[in-house]
């Protein structure tokens, strides 16, 4: 092994330049002149000032907005410190956490006794996901609509032209985007 | 399961096994020396190296020395690790003005890549700086990668070679497998994964203004995408961020998940197609690659029902959890909206049948056998298409046992593609399945034996088990992933994980090499009428079956006390 030693360091070093070095920078300049949107954050700016990343989710909980998932990092959606629950299926946490969530959605809109949808009850793998399912949009499209006093009708109109289907028409699952959801919803409806 | 989740997953499936094959030869070419389209632009270069490096790859290498310069290199690169990790807070490229790790934790990052294991100790966004990413991580991905392929090509070159003493040149493989298969598969996925969304930068965190509660919110960002390719095609899976692949800057649409699936599994699968080419019977490269897909198929049918049909806890509080057009329902507790129930089982499944172990879901609050299909996976020795090289050396040593096992039944010395099965080979397999199986069940014993490791167990019951024997599995296979619960950023965990990936990859590897040094020197038999063809569905059955004892036998007992109780009491 000892004769190996110095090839392996003088390999060890030029793969490091190559691989560690040269190709993320490489990777880099490429990305930034091709994609520079996405590589930098895919960021959402409104009036000059950045207000939020279409791929990052944001706490959301006033009765005008759609709200997105459960999000288990400290505080609700920290994108410098992601994590999931890591809650197993038995855990009383879980139960309780969906138990709360229920509660607020029923507390925001006492009159709709439906189903809830899973994905609004549980936390993300992330804590950060930006997307509910098209179920949980529908679930709070009558809250929306009376807390900013517009027909349902209207506010659906606005959630069906922020729906992403399926990659291809295969790949994935359907979801609303929440963030820019709420913004269209702002630019119709401003406070 | 939906109809949605079936059309994807024979999508996924139809579209790896089209690409391994053409793939697969083309690296049978590389691992021969032959002309390859890219030697117009790489072949200048790779001279080059060699010649920078004082390095001549013509050099053919007995197994000893072949194992003696993986070794040396092995540990100056866990050298090296540990140092940037430990000195980063001097180190440039740190805009987030991180301090050096702790020498366990750099540690455990250090043997994690130099394994090819990538288990996650520490939480990218929080704990490593932009040079400690690049220069530390990202090039191991690219060389424990490597020295995977390497050993399997000397593998190969013990099989095939008719007669001889070598098996190769280590470092003209390592090279090889760098610059001509990962390198440019890197470049373009990278590209592919930035224009998804996938972040690639080095500026420092950007802040926004959230939109209702006008508080400003810190976006981590760093050089993702680049890394990300390289962990997916090398089977590292270490992510960039704490939450790995589940986190929408590392894997932000259905169609970058897509790719990055089919990362995971491309090369290990391509492989067994290179090693068919390179013993001369392509069939050889089919048989494997059927008894794979087999198995994988399976698993992934258990996780896939297991998470769609839910929890039942949930189920009692008036929750939807049907699958219909508007929603994927299911067990949707860490999981994403974009990914639902059918990405994050087929993740769940490639990821752990290859030793990968990046996450695009939380594997710690799946369903109690969602969660088993991969744990089992791992357990198998990570031998269904597995960790780039390793997953197919791994099998080809299940081979070995099987047609010994098939031979004992009918009296006949057993042989593998014209060379005798003796005393030696048997050996040296059981050392390679043993210590894995030992590192995964005394590890999980000294854990839940001791305070310490007690300490870092988060979920109650049977479940806070399950993370235990996971993290062990991880660790004992070098696969990486974790129920991540299990707070396993401290001083047993970090040394105690950390030794067990060191046992599980150099006692398999060491071995396979031994091996291919002692069928080198076998002269090949032509096959007889008494032969045991290995090309056959028959064959295919055969290993399977002896896959799937040797892990039953060693891991049912400690199965039962995890997730098998865990089931019992969710539909109790």
């Amino acid at each position: 092994m000892r004769s190996h030693l110095l090839p392996a360091a003088r390999l060890l070093a030029l793969l490091t330049l190559v691989t560690g070095l040269a190709y993320p920078l490489a990777m880099t300049g490429l990305a930034q002149a091709l994609f520079p949107t996405q590589a930098q954050g895919s960021l959402v700016v409104q009036g000059g000032r950045p207000v939020g990343s279409r791929l990052i989710g944001q706490p959301f909980d006033s009765p005008r907005y759609f709200w997105g998932r459960l999000s288990a990092s400290a505080p609700a959606f920290d994108a410098a410190a992601s994590t999931g629950s890591n809650l197993g299926p038995l855990n009383p946490a879980l139960v309780a956490a969906a138990r709360a969530r229920i509660a607020a959605l029923r507390a925001a809109e006492p009159g709709n006794d439906t189903a809830v949808p899973v994905d609004l009850v549980t936390a993300s793998a992330s804590g950060l996901d930006p997307h509910i399912s098209l179920a949980s949009a529908r679930f709070q499209v009558a809250r929306v609509a009376g807390a900013r006093g517009l027909a349902l009708s209207e506010i659906w109109r606005v959630v069906e032209g922020h729906g992403e289907p399926r990659a291809l028409g295969v790949l994935g699952e359907p979801v609303v985007n929440v963030l820019e959801l709420n913004l269209a919803l702002d630019a119709l409806s401003p406070e | 399961m939906t109809a949605n989740a079936l059309v994807q997953v024979a999508l996924f499936l139809l579209v790896l096994l089209l690409l391994a094959k053409p793939l697969g030869v083309f690296m049978a070419r590389v691992y021969s020396g032959e002309t390859t389209v890219l030697d117009r632009v790489l072949g200048p270069l790779e001279r080059l190296t060699y010649r920078l490096c004082g390095v001549v790859p013509e050099t053919e290498m007995t197994w000893k020395s072949y194992a003696g310069a993986f070794l040396a290199f092995n540990l100056l690169g866990l050298v090296a690790v540990y140092a940037i990790l430990r000195l980063q807070a001097v180190l440039p490229w740190n805009p987030q003005g991180l301090s050096a790790t702790t020498p366990d934790l750099a540690f455990n990052a250090a043997v994690s890549f130099a394994t090819n294991t990538n288990w996650q100790s520490y939480s990218g966004e929080t704990t490593l700086s932009y040079f400690s990413q690049m220069l530390a991580l990202t090039v191991q991905n690219f060389v424990s990668a490597a020295a995977g392929m390497a050993v399997l090509a000397a593998f190969a070159r013990g099989v095939a070679r008719r007669s001889g003493t070598t098996i190769g040149n280590f470092w003209g493989d390592l090279v090889r497998s760098t610059a001509y298969v990962l390198l440019p598969l890197s470049v373009v996925l990278t590209l592919a994964l930035v224009s998804q969304g996938v972040v690639q930068t080095l500026r420092p965190y950007a802040t926004v203004t959230a939109v209702e509660t006008g508080r400003p919110q810190v976006l981590a960002l760093g050089p993702a995408a680049s890394q990300i390719a390289i962990k997916q095609l090398g089977t590292n899976g270490g992510g960039f961020f704490n939450v790995n692949s589940a986190h929408p800057f590392e894997n932000p649409t259905a169609l970058s998940n897509f790719l990055e699936m089919l990362a995971i599994l491309l090369l290990a699968a391509a492989l067994c197609h290179s090693f068919g080419r390179m013993v001369g019977d392509a069939r050889q490269g089919t048989a494997l690659i059927a008894a794979m897909t087999l198995a994988l198929v399976a698993f992934l049918a258990l996780c896939l029902c297991a998470e769609q049909r839910g929890n039942p806890a949930l189920a009692s509080l008036g929750v939807d959890a049907r699958a219909t057009a508007m929603q994927p329902g299911g067990n949707m507790e860490g999981k994403e909206a974009r990914f639902g129930i059918a990405n994050s089982a087929l993740w769940a499944t490639a990821t752990t049948a290859a030793s990968n172990g990046s996450v695009n879901a939380m594997h710690d609050s799946f369903t109690p056998l969602g969660g088993l299909a991969p744990l089992v996976l791992m357990q198998l020795g990570e031998v269904i298409f597995g960790g780039v090289g390793s997953g197919l050396y791994g099998m080809l040593i299940f081979a070995i046992v099987a047609v010994f096992i098939a031979g004992l039944m009918v009296g006949r010395t057993p042989e593998y593609l014209g060379k005798k099965i003796e005393a030696f080979e048997i050996k040296m397999a059981s050392v390679a399945l043993l210590a894995p199986a030992l590192c995964v069940l005394a590890g999980t014993a000294a854990a839940v034996a001791t305070t310490a490791g007690r300490a870092g167990v988060f979920n109650p019951g049977p479940h806070g088990f399950s993370e235990v024997l996971y993290a062990f599995s991880s660790a004992g296979n070098n696969n990486g992933s974790a129920f991540g619960g299990l707070g396993a950023n401290n001083p047993f965990y970090n040394v105690t994980l950390g030794i067990a990936m060191l046992v599980s990859r150099y006692f398999v590897a060491i071995p396979a090499l031994a091996l291919a040094g002692s069928l080198v020197r076998k002269k090949a038999v032509a096959p007889g009428p008494g032969t045991f063809p290995t090309h056959t569905p028959l064959f295919v059955i055969l290993l399977l079956g002896i896959v799937v004892l040797v892990g039953a036998l060693t891991f049912l007992p400690a199965l039962a006390l995890g997730p098998i109780v865990e089931h019992l009491l969710l539909y109790a």
